[in-house]
């Protein structure tokens, strides 16, 4: 009885499952990256839900400033978990638009925090309106650019930028200068476009016997799991850290970044990554070792950028600009784990 | 113009990555002067975009006849922020600016307006001009609110014509009013300050 009933809910779930997929309007997404998604998102509104419930109740031992933090994330996550789901119903396109936009946005506010002069006003607006837009460009026309796309920044963007701001003939702190932008470039741009590049990645899967196999599951399932692990990661180290924290890595860089925070994040990361491997063309072990790799990425990620913020002297990027929301401060672990996790899978996978 | 205006405050607001911060100010279509440190051309254009849209309705900017009448373009702009144009070249005596602007806003509208005179290419801000201090002698009931404008001089610095679109913000402090008996000078001196203190709030 018991059992009938079960396997009548499963089938029936499966049932509302394709029924799912064969709606989407989409190639991007497959049964696999939508469960995925389900339950990331019911996971947060649950999240959202708990939180509400604890701010309604007047006397609970947990601090009201922690439950206002918890909330306002929970609802940050909660809000890009939606526009990621959404990019991928919209397609590839949409998804390489989104990331292109976040690069733009990003990029603004890592120049703006870095002080530049007059004389490198041109050579930016090649870097908005040049570099930023062709580097998405030259992602969305396919794989097969991947030659180009991989140095018109690191190559052609870096010799363009020191000489564009020596013809405005101010040389003050140049090469300082140049090298910001260039930064700029590179970690807000150039790095970030390999998150929507991981979907045109063909791929295949070893097989224990014989040649490998196409892998058949979706590419838009992959960079969620990439996302998704990226940012868990950044609270699961920060989570690590409040419980066990003692000894911090650096405390002039970030007095919340410790030892304990790092390694417990790290390990587990890696178990949810593990427990995920069904989303992805990796083994289970792979899973986990690729989880390791964009836990120990973002983490310096955050950290890099820490730095950077400590040398301006502003606590978020979204500070100097009151009501802007740090784009920056929520991607910073993405754009240096994306393309290390690129091209291990594209080393490793990618089909012949 | 009623097709243009809300594209052009959306435009600004896009490009500038404006925000507005009130500080011990809010929002009031009673008749102010909002005047400004002075850095870029937009500079008119972005502070009266962030001002809500029912206290917008009722000010005007202050704009440099020569730069906005030069060609149909800025002129049709000018008109669709419904700037107020002073001519900084030709000063008559019957004609004077504080006159003009007085008779403008009769007892409706509000002004923004840039004492520096023109933009300043220095960091530091440049002294006022005596028009703030006249206007308000003539006009004492006038609250007089200080705007201190942040970053978009590298939006579009002087002498350039394409923007960069960095983020900018647009502070509004307390307002101030001219003292009895004040003398010109130091007037001019205290509502300086009262920009620059914005600065570092």
């Amino acid at each position: 009885m018991m059992q009938s009933a079960f396997t009548s809910l499963l089938s029936s779930s499966n049932w509302f499952c394709q029924l799912l997929a064969q709606a989407t309007i989409s190639d991007l997404l497959d049964l696999k990256t939508i469960i995925l998604l389900i339950v990331v998102l019911g996971f947060l509104a649950g999240a959202y839900i708990t939180g509400h419930v604890l701010r309604r109740q007047p006397n609970t031992s947990v601090h009201p400033a922690l439950i206002r933090t918890f909330n306002a994330r929970i609802q940050a996550w909660g809000l890009m978990c939606l526009i990621v789901a959404l990019a991928f119903l919209f397609g590839r396109m949409a998804t390489i638009v989104l990331f292109g936009l976040i690069s733009f946005w990003a990029l603004r506010e890592f120049i703006t925090l870095t002080p530049t002069r007059l004389g490198d006003h041109r050579a930016l607006f090649w870097v908005f309106f040049v570099f930023t837009p062709l580097q998405y460009v030259l992602i969305g026309m396919g794989p097969e650019h991947y030659s180009f796309y991989i140095i018109v920044i690191p190559v052609f963007g870096f010799l363009f930028i020191p000489a564009r701001i020596a013809l405005s003939g101010d040389y003050k702190r140049f090469l300082e200068r140049a090298a910001k932008i260039q930064s700029g470039l590179l970690v807000c741009v150039y790095t970030l476009s390999f998150a929507p590049a991981l979907l045109d990645l063909q791929l295949e899967t070893p097989t224990s016997n014989g040649p490998p196999k196409p892998w058949e599951g979706s590419n838009a399932g992959l960079l969620f799991y990439f996302i998704l692990l990226a940012q868990l990661n950044d609270v699961l180290q920060y989570v690590w850290g409040l419980w066990l924290g003692r000894r911090v890595i650096a405390p002039e860089i970030n007095a919340s970044r410790t030892w304990e925070g790092f390694f417990g994040g790290i390990a587990s990361t890696t178990l949810i990554g593990t427990l995920l491997w069904w989303v992805t063309p990796f083994s289970v072990p792979l899973s986990a070792c690729m989880a390791a790799v964009i836990a120990i990425m973002g983490f310096a990620g955050s950290m890099t950028m820490s730095a950077i913020k400590r040398d301006r002297g502003v606590k978020d990027y979204g500070t100097l600009v009151e009501g802007h929301v740090g784009i920056l401060d929520r991607i910073d672990s993405i754009c240096f784990a994306a393309p290390v996790f690129f091209h291990l899978v594209r080393f490793f996978y990618l089909a012949e | 113009m009623a097709l243009t205006t809300p594209f052009l405050t959306f435009t600004a607001k896009l490009l500038s990555g404006a925000t507005a911060r009130w500080l011990d100010c809010q929002p009031d279509t009673c008749q102010r002067v909002y005047f400004a440190n002075h850095t870029s051309h937009l500079d008119a254009l972005v502070v009266w975009s962030m001002l809500p849209r029912d206290v917008r309705a009722v000010t005007r900017p202050v704009a440099a006849k020569d730069y906005w009448e030069k060609g149909p373009i800025r002129r049709y702009l000018a008109q669709s922020f419904n700037a107020l144009l002073i001519d900084r070249k030709d000063i008559k005596v019957h004609q004077s600016p504080v006159d003009l602007m007085i008779r403008e806003i009769g007892d409706l509208h509000s002004l923004i307006v840039f004492p520096e005179g023109s933009r300043n290419t220095e960091s530091e801000m440049g002294d006022f001009k005596s028009g703030l201090y006249y206007l308000s002698k003539k006009r004492p009931d006038l609250e007089l609110v200080p705007v201190f404008i942040e970053n978009l001089n590298r939006v579009l610095p002087r002498g350039e014509f394409l923007p960069v679109p960095l983020l900018s913000c647009i502070t509004f402090g307390p307002p101030i009013w001219l003292e009895q008996r004040e003398p010109k000078g130091e007037f001019l001196k205290r509502a300086r300050d009262s920009v620059r203190q914005l600065k570092e709030r």
